[in-house]
């Protein structure tokens, strides 16, 4: 079969442009088979266009897409039924209710999952007869979920999976995509919820007007070089300026104290050590790695997506 | 105004002042034979960042109704800025504001046309640009809503409910879709109204912005309340052990304690290399979860 | 209140303004009709020598009204209802007659207009002669009565649109149904069955029909009436009567919301 080996999806210096305005200027990214990668970037960055160029919606200015070998908009009759794609907003039909609709789509795949258990997994089961306008934005997302799931699909575009739905309903769905990452099934979604990224990704791709601004897997990208921020608890009202000036401490709440900077195993002696000098009770230490978030807000904290009107 | 009833007004409304902004006992609101509410106690005070969280259909929305004036209870009492929403008039809603969440009208009207329209309902609106430049959209002043993007239409939503200059504001799931940056920008533009004495309730799907916000928290499970207290305590966060997990000699190890304090103190009396070490304490998101699941 | 009612109002027409398909539709589809009924038996006279295409033109300010104030009225409602409008302005301060009256001066002006457009085309495209003082008095208070009649039976009848979008085909069913047997499209009513005569004499189109005729027609063309008279009495009371029900019904059946609270 061809593209056997390839990657499930793998771009080089693609290009999108509108008119005048390039939406994507030259991204490169490669997702490989059997794994899930996170593609993250405020609204205006190009992940959409991108997104659009890989599932064959649009045929890039330049560069190459291939999506499990082959050309998404050249082979797309062929590709189809191998793809599940996820879209952010309705498109079915809305009077069909959500049994009726699964079921469709079922139909047109060769070999569907069954369709009541993808019901249950979901939470959709009290659902089955209701018409698809009377769901709730939670509930038609996790329809759409379960629509691109039931072709048992090689690869699936997922695009912000668990928008609008409640907290449980979010970790059920993210335990069903680690299934399928375990299942072989490679993983493409876009989020602007920066712990699921970092829970279910193993690779992150951030994007900046419409450029790629980082890459790698997300303990990479936060890069566990130290601990970066230390919350003790102890006696209120000390004179923090004993502590010397390698690091800043704070005391936000009386008796609550931050201490933060590069934290290694002799820092941390040396405080804790001071804390005990001063004669102040530690009762409660508490540290805060860099997360994914972190990262994220620094990468595109200071530029203004440029001519984004979206 | 003579002075007897300006001073009459002046008492009244440093009463009202007095009061908590919400007062809420024994509600129930009952469909057909199931209590979609069934039973629930509630205090928020004046000028508190209130949120309240709980499962889809757990009778969150339902309650927040109620609150806006917007549902008929079946039974309880309840008082918004010392007013009973069922009975209240149009002097009442004047001071509450409410973030929409789904709309889609206005669509051919521009984003300066619509806000000056909604304020032209409120006795003591902001005027309509300075709440657009609040809310970040001055640059799209002029454009018809049916052009803005997803977020950008939040962000009338909310310019729409801020602008008569409400005491009271709810807002319901108001940074879904929003990318990082903008929930950011969105926090603390809710800060600084409730800087201003706004009191705010809050429902969200989203711990971390639970937690970044509120000032009290509520969970609503099948109807009732299931856990009230501060973002820190909520559950018996507070008092749960801490996982502490660090690397000794190339293995993996991990202890549960109470106190991590001790443990840190023996560790680095060992001498082990601290920069591996991770001190977690059950997150916002972990007690919502387990106390939801304790409900089931 | 009164200020509150006007920016409303305002805010509607500039709404309504900008959906070049509603002012395409709403406006000149009846025009568009008027011509092509005037054009087609442009050269035919009643029998008492009245141009045909001047008859047309007083009748289609009946259906232009129902155009302007019902459907409009009905499907406009059903739409706020549905796009969170309605949501909106509920958590506002403002009054519900408020929202009503607002789009009661949309479909006001609207409704003139109409009138205006289709006059316009009867005058100019077939030398319609214009009426005097006295009638246009009457003029003012039949197109009165049937602006609030049709307009409060707009909002009545929007209450069992359940989607919006379809609205307008479904108001425009007893629209259309209502223009054949009631004397605007095909006239004279006499030529109905008596009883479809009788079923549709109590609908408000044919005696508005009726009265504007009054209003552009000599004297004489009465004799084309059904009862070879105008009766106009009759018209003041049976629009009287459908402005009560129409009042009554909209009132009763006006809801914030499609789901039951």
């Amino acid at each position: 079969m061809v593209g056997g080996d390839a990657a499930a999806v793998e771009v080089r210096d693609v290009v999108v442009r509108y008119g005048g305005t390039t939406a994507v200027g030259g991204v490169s990214l490669t997702l490989p088979r059997g794994r899930v990668l996170a593609l993250l970037g405020h609204n205006g960055a190009g992940k959409t266009s991108l997104l659009q160029v890989c599932e064959g919606f649009r045929r890039p200015d330049d560069g190459v897409a291939r999506v499990l070998g082959l050309d998404p908009v050249g082979d797309h009759d062929a590709l189809m039924p191998r793809l599940g794609i996820m879209l952010q907003s309705g498109g079915v039909y809305p009077w069909a209710t959500a049994g009726e609709i699964l079921r469709l789509f079922a139909s047109f795949a060769a070999n569907p999952l069954d369709t009541d258990m993808l019901l249950d997994r979901l939470g959709l089961r009290k659902f089955e007869r209701t018409r698809f306008r009377r769901l709730s934005g939670g509930e038609q997302q996790r329809l759409s979920l379960a629509v691109a799931l039931v072709g048992r699909p090689e690869l699936v575009f997922l695009d912000e999976p668990t928008a609008g739905m409640d907290t449980e309903a979010r970790h059920t769905t993210w335990q069903l995509i680690e299934e399928l990452r375990t299942d072989g099934v490679s993983v493409l979604l876009t989020t602007h919820l920066l712990d699921e990224a970092e829970r279910l990704a193993d690779d992150v791709v951030i994007m900046r007007s419409g450029e790629v601004a980082a890459t790698g897997t997300p303990a990479e990208l936060t890069s566990a070089a130290a601990i970066e921020v230390l919350e003790l608890r102890a006696d209120p009202g000390l004179d923090l300026s004993g502590l010397g000036s390698r690091w800043t401490a704070a005391e936000p709440a009386s008796g609550q104290y931050t201490i933060s900077g590069a934290l290694d195993t002799a820092g941390l002696a040396e405080i804790l050590a001071w804390f005990a000098s001063v004669g102040a009770d530690v009762t409660a230490v508490n540290t805060r790695r860099r997360t994914l978030e972190d990262v994220y807000l620094s990468l595109t904290a200071t530029q203004t997506p440029v001519g984004a009107t979206k | 105004m003579t002075a007897a009833r300006s001073s009459l007004t002046w008492w009244k409304q440093s009463t009202i002042r007095c009061m908590e902004a919400i007062e809420v006992t024994g509600l129930r609101k009952t469909y057909g034979g199931r209590d979609a509410v069934a039973g629930i106690d509630l205090v928020v005070a004046r000028g508190e960042i209130f949120s309240l969280l709980g499962p889809n259909g757990a009778g969150k929305t339902t309650t927040v109704e109620i609150l806006e004036g917007h549902r008929r209870r079946t039974a309880g009492d309840v008082r918004v800025l010392g007013e009973d929403p069922g009975r209240a008039g149009s002097a009442w809603r004047a001071r509450i504001g409410i973030v929409l969440q789904d709309a889609d009208d206005a669509a051919d009207l521009t984003v300066h046309e619509m806000v000056r329209h909604i304020a032209g309902f409120y006795p003591e609106a902001r005027k309509a640009d300075e709440v657009i430049e609040l809310v970040g959209l001055s640059e799209k002043r002029n454009s018809k809503i049916r052009t803005l993007s997803g977020g950008q239409r939040r962000r009338v939503d909310v310019a729409l409910g801020i602008v008569g200059r409400p005491e009271l504001l709810f807002l319901d799931e108001p940074t879904t879709g929003f990318d990082p940056e903008a929930r950011r920008q969105f926090w603390d533009l809710i800060r600084t109204l409730a800087a201003d004495g706004t009191t705010i309730v809050l429902t969200t799907h989203y711990l971390d912005e639970a937690e970044a916000l509120a000032d009290r928290l509520a969970v609503v499970a099948e109807g009732r309340i299931v856990a009230e207290g501060t973002p820190a305590t909520l559950g018996g966060r507070a008092a749960a052990e801490a996982r502490v997990s660090w690397t000794e000699n190339g293995t993996a190890r991990t202890e549960q304690v109470p106190d991590p304090t001790d443990l840190i103190r023996r560790l680095l009396a060992d001498g082990v290399d601290l920069t591996t070490l991770t001190i977690t304490r059950p997150t916002l998101e972990d007690t919502y979860l387990s106390l939801i699941g304790a409900t089931r | 209140m009164i200020a509150v009612s006007l920016s409303r109002g305002h805010v509607e027409l500039l709404q309504f303004l900008r959906d070049r398909t509603a002012v395409v539709f709403t406006f000149f589809f009846p025009a568009l009709l008027l011509l092509l009924f005037g054009t087609i038996f442009g050269s035919e006279s009643t029998d008492q020598g009245v141009a045909v295409s001047r008859v047309f033109t007083a009748s289609m300010i009946a259906y232009g009204i129902l155009n302007t104030a019902f459907v409009t009225m009905g499907a406009g409602l059903a739409m706020d209802r549905e796009d969170g409008t309605l949501k909106r302005l509920r958590g506002t301060p403002m009054p519900a007659s408020a929202y009503l009256i607002g789009k009661g001066l949309l479909v006001l002006g609207l409704s003139v207009a109409e009138a205006a457009v289709l006059i316009g085309v009867g005058v100019l495209v077939f030398d319609m002669p214009l009426p005097d003082a006295a009638h246009w008095l009457t003029f003012g208070w039949i197109f009165l009565l049937s602006v609030f009649a049709c307009s409060t039976l707009g909002i009545a009848v929007s209450a069992l649109v359940k989607n919006a979008r379809n609205a307008g085909a479904i108001l425009n069913v007893p629209v259309v149904a209502l223009q054949f047997v009631s004397g605007v499209f095909i006239h004279p009513m006499s030529q109905l069955p008596d009883w479809l005569e009788k079923v549709a004499s109590i609908f408000p189109v044919r005696w508005m029909a009726q009265g504007f005729r009054y209003v552009f027609l000599p004297d004489g063309a009465q004799t084309q009436e059904i009862g070879g008279a105008w009766n106009l009495g009759t018209v003041a009371m049976v629009l009287g009567v459908w402005c009560v029900i129409g009042l009554i019904l909209c009132l009763v059946t006006f809801r914030w919301s499609s789901r039951d609270r």
